[in-house]
């Protein structure tokens, strides 16, 4: 079709076209599709997604801009096709993560059995950032701490995935899952129809029955709610939008008081309980009385009612030592540990600054790497080599040797490419994929997840606030 | 439902209806002055100086200009963003509250309120207001009305519903008030001798304010301003009426609390019953005795009253928040920083 006309793969992994310029046999019935509208239709459908997002409110505040100037998150038509057979694999390879993780949470919060087994040194776990001591010896509802994972995927050259890592803490991005899915339901209905989609919708479903196992009170439907920052915050619109979708009450820290150990929430007709909270605040900020003391978003004394049993968060305290890059280093080594099994999704491969010999190879080798702060997110502390000044380089050089244990290398992976509709010409963009996995009684993963595309040429980088977009992530059921 | 939430819908629902009535008023006013021959400057000053004072933003309006000719007045109430009560303005802040409790609200009518929003910013807006006013004012109506719409047929009839009529109404009472009050600043006119008040021009430009014209003929053969008084303050049925809304208050606040009609159970429904009852048994009689300005006023520090008993009675509950555990100094601070957050008028 014209729009295709002159694309071209690259040297990269491209997720519709063979190396030979071929469609992959899974994209097929799209690309027909595709192929029946011309430019001006597609980019008509295109302006109307975009509309779409704008008049649902799917926007983002411009700092420092006192016009209150709203953008929306680029969204790309062209959808990321994935086989069955290839998301059975990660939906198979999620599962067996998450599941070792929350093993791994407990023993750590625990007896600490994998620390005296020596399988991960006592030092990294003591050190790690995001590790609560205090909680330590805390039972939590059904021993679960990770509830929702959003762990991100990258494809390499071989077009082989990679955990690039698991965000354990409070994953953001699902509602925009499910409105992309929406928006382009929209523009593009008869495509859906005919190629065949695996659904989204029963994302909300999933959360809140989850929410409903991990109540801490058997007798009668418990009361949960979402604990937001407040609307300020970049993601409240997607607290909105999950609250609503579930049909729960969305409450930000004023609106929840604790008395005697339980924690109620301020109604019009007095204080209800509230059983379960999905809490979309860190922990840092979640109590001022017991962690950060100038935090105004918490709930004073929500740290004594959780402890005592009387309420359940989700995620639970204290899961962010999972994310902890060094930690993630070891999570292949946590599934032989506790499940006695292979890992079937493999890590990027990781040097640890901190240990002597990988330390030699990262500060030989810094303008091949990626080095990365241990406790950084959204792309930011980040090193990548290759695209490095002497100075940067230099700089994370003496970072590097100051703070070893706050530092990992890992080798560049080129990230697979999608076909992206760049300024009036169908090019290949860097892409990676967000699933998000809902453990509660049993592990729900919606098909696919945010797939994040690097809108940049060439870029890798694919968050939102670095010039990132997002596209639909379509499971095929064949 | 969570104080903070029924809070934030009142709030949405007035500022919509606010936008509304400015939308009515300026384009009522401003179609007005085409029946009157060219007014020099100082008759112009004249005619829009009484819509300013009926607003109460006289003082914000004497800091930004320095004449009040019908362009500034109208930019003032229009689209001024440093006037917090011009029609952009009210419709951003409508807009933010409704973003904070958008898991409450339908999509159709967040998208509404949305569009509304986004046409208040667009090209367009700007566009009509030069070349159009009538077509600007006339999108605002229209799309308030689909709002309310939406919402009339989107909500449950629950404690949001009662909690968005509440501000829907006593907003609507307040603006009749202001509306009615123009005339008090106005000029003495000749046709308006039988009270001593203005051209009937005016007055009927007040009654097509508030979309009354139709109503207000179905009863009464003359337009005089007894009668047109009598008529906006006092009609059992007519929709703007102060009595018809303070009815409509009266009956949401005790809907909300399960208190029987004519019993009280709190100060806002005391304060409710009250004014109901002087409307019920008053008559345009007590209205000129104690002179049109007078009794406006009063009852809009009534309204004023009520707005503030909402407050004190299902968001604030101060014996509540005292009874709560933890450092009583911070929840002391948290407590006066929350309600100077709420405090949006």
């Amino acid at each position: 079709m014209e729009m295709f006309n002159g694309y071209n793969s690259g040297k990269f992994y491209d997720e519709m076209f063979e190396t030979d310029g071929t469609v992959r046999t899974h994209c097929e019935p799209l690309l027909k599709k595709f192929s029946t509208l011309n430019q001006r239709d597609f980019l008509t459908r295109k302006a109307n997604s975009e509309l779409y997002f704008l008049r649902q409110g799917i926007t983002f505040n411009v700092y420092h801009d006192n016009q209150g100037t709203e953008r929306i998150f680029p969204f790309d038509p062209i959808p990321r096709v994935m086989p069955a057979s290839e998301w059975d694999h990660l939906e198979e390879g999620l599962t067996q993560r998450i599941v070792a993780l929350n093993l791994f949470l407990h023993d750590i919060y625990h007896d600490q059995q994998i620390l005296k087994d020596e399988v991960i040194p006592r030092f990294y776990i003591e050190q790690a950032k995001h590790y609560r001591p205090e909680f330590r010896g805390v039972d939590v509802a059904g021993d679960i701490y990770i509830h929702i994972c959003g762990s991100d995927l990258i494809r390499g050259k071989d077009g082989v995935y990679y955990v690039l890592e698991d965000n354990g803490r409070c994953p953001s991005g699902a509602s925009y899952l499910l409105e992309n899915r929406n928006a382009l339901k929209r523009a593009f209905p008869a495509i859906f129809e005919s190629v065949g989609v695996r659904p989204v919708d029963s994302y909300p479903r999933d959360l809140l029955n989850m929410l409903h196992h991990i109540s801490p009170h058997r007798e009668g439907d418990p009361v949960c709610v979402l604990l937001t920052p407040g609307c300020h915050n970049s993601a409240y619109f997607e607290h909105c939008y999950l609250a609503r979708e579930m049909g729960i009450d969305i409450v930000e820290g004023k609106d929840l008081v604790v008395v005697d150990k339980f924690v109620y929430m301020r109604t019009t007709r007095g204080l209800l309980r509230v059983d379960v909270i999905y809490r979309r605040i860190d922990d840092d900020f979640i109590d001022p009385v017991v962690f950060r003391k100038d935090s105004v978003l918490g709930v004073p004394g929500l740290m004594n009612a959780y402890r005592s049993g009387n309420v359940s968060l989700a995620n639970a305290v204290g899961t962010g030592v999972a994310d902890d890059k060094v930690i993630y280093y070891f999570v292949p080594k946590m599934i032989e540990y506790y499940l006695g099994q292979k890992p079937i999704l493999p890590n990027v491969p990781t040097y640890l600054a901190s240990e002597e010999a990988d330390m030699k190879f990262i500060l030989n080798h810094l303008p091949e790497l990626v080095v990365k702060a241990a406790n950084e997110s959204g792309g930011y502390g980040m090193l990548m080599g290759p695209s490095a000044s002497k100075d940067e380089i230099e700089k994370f050089r003496e970072r590097i040797i100051a703070d070893p244990r706050n530092y990992i290398a890992q080798p560049v992976i080129s990230l697979s490419r999608s076909p992206t509709w760049c300024d009036g010409a169908m090019e290949g963009r860097h892409i990676d994929l967000r699933p998000y996995i809902i453990y509660g009684k049993d592990v729900k993963i919606v098909p696919g997840g945010l797939t994040r595309v690097a809108l940049t040429k060439d870029s890798l980088i694919v968050n939102s606030s670095q010039g990132g977009g997002s596209k639909d992530t379509w499971v095929l059921h064949h | 439902m969570l104080s903070r939430v029924a809070n934030t819908l009142y709030w949405m629902v007035r500022y919509v209806e606010r936008a509304d009535n400015l939308a009515r008023l300026i384009d009522v006013n401003q179609q007005l002055l085409l029946d009157f021959e060219r007014l020099d400057s100082e008759r112009l000053r004249g005619f829009w100086q009484p819509i300013i004072l009926s607003t109460g933003d006289e003082e914000a309006f004497s800091k930004l200009y320095d004449d009040s000719g019908s362009g500034e007045v109208i930019r003032f109430l229009t689209d001024d963003p440093r006037n917090l009560n011009s029609i952009t303005s009210c419709i951003s802040l409508a807009r933010e509250n409704a973003r904070t409790v958008r898991d409450q609200l339908s999509d159709e009518l967040w998208e509404e309120l949305n569009a509304l929003y986004l046409f208040t910013r667009s090209d367009e807006a700007h566009r009509l207001m030069e070349s159009d006013p009538p077509k600007y004012y006339e999108n605002v109506r229209r799309s308030v009305m689909t709002f309310l719409g939406i919402a009339a047929s989107t909500i449950s009839r629950n404690e949001a519903w009662e909690f968005m009529d509440l501000g829907r109404h006593l907003e609507r009472a307040d603006k009749t008030t202001r509306f009615l009050d123009v005339s008090s600043y106005l000029p003495p006119g000749e046709e308006g001798a039988e009270t001593g008040s203005p051209g009937i021009l005016h007055w009927t430009a007040i009654l097509r304010s508030c979309g009354a014209m139709g109503a207000f003929r179905a009863g009464h053969h003359e337009l005089s301003a007894r009668g047109i008084v009598d008529f906006l303050i006092f009609s059992k049925e007519f929709p703007r009426s102060v009595r018809y809304c303070i009815e409509r208050v009266d009956a949401s606040l005790h809907l909300i609390s399960g208190t029987p009609r004519g019993a009280f159970s709190n100060e806002v429904e005391r304060e409710s019953g009250r004014i109901l009852a002087d409307l019920n048994f008053g008559s345009t009689e007590d209205v000129f005795a104690t002179g049109l300005h007078d009794y406006l006023d009063k009852l809009q520090e009534r309204f004023n009253q009520i707005g503030a008993e909402i407050f004190e009675t299902y968001v604030l509950m101060p014996e509540r928040i005292q009874s709560s555990p933890g450092p009583r100094s911070s929840s002391q601070s948290d407590v006066a920083a929350w309600q100077m957050e709420q405090q949006q008028q």
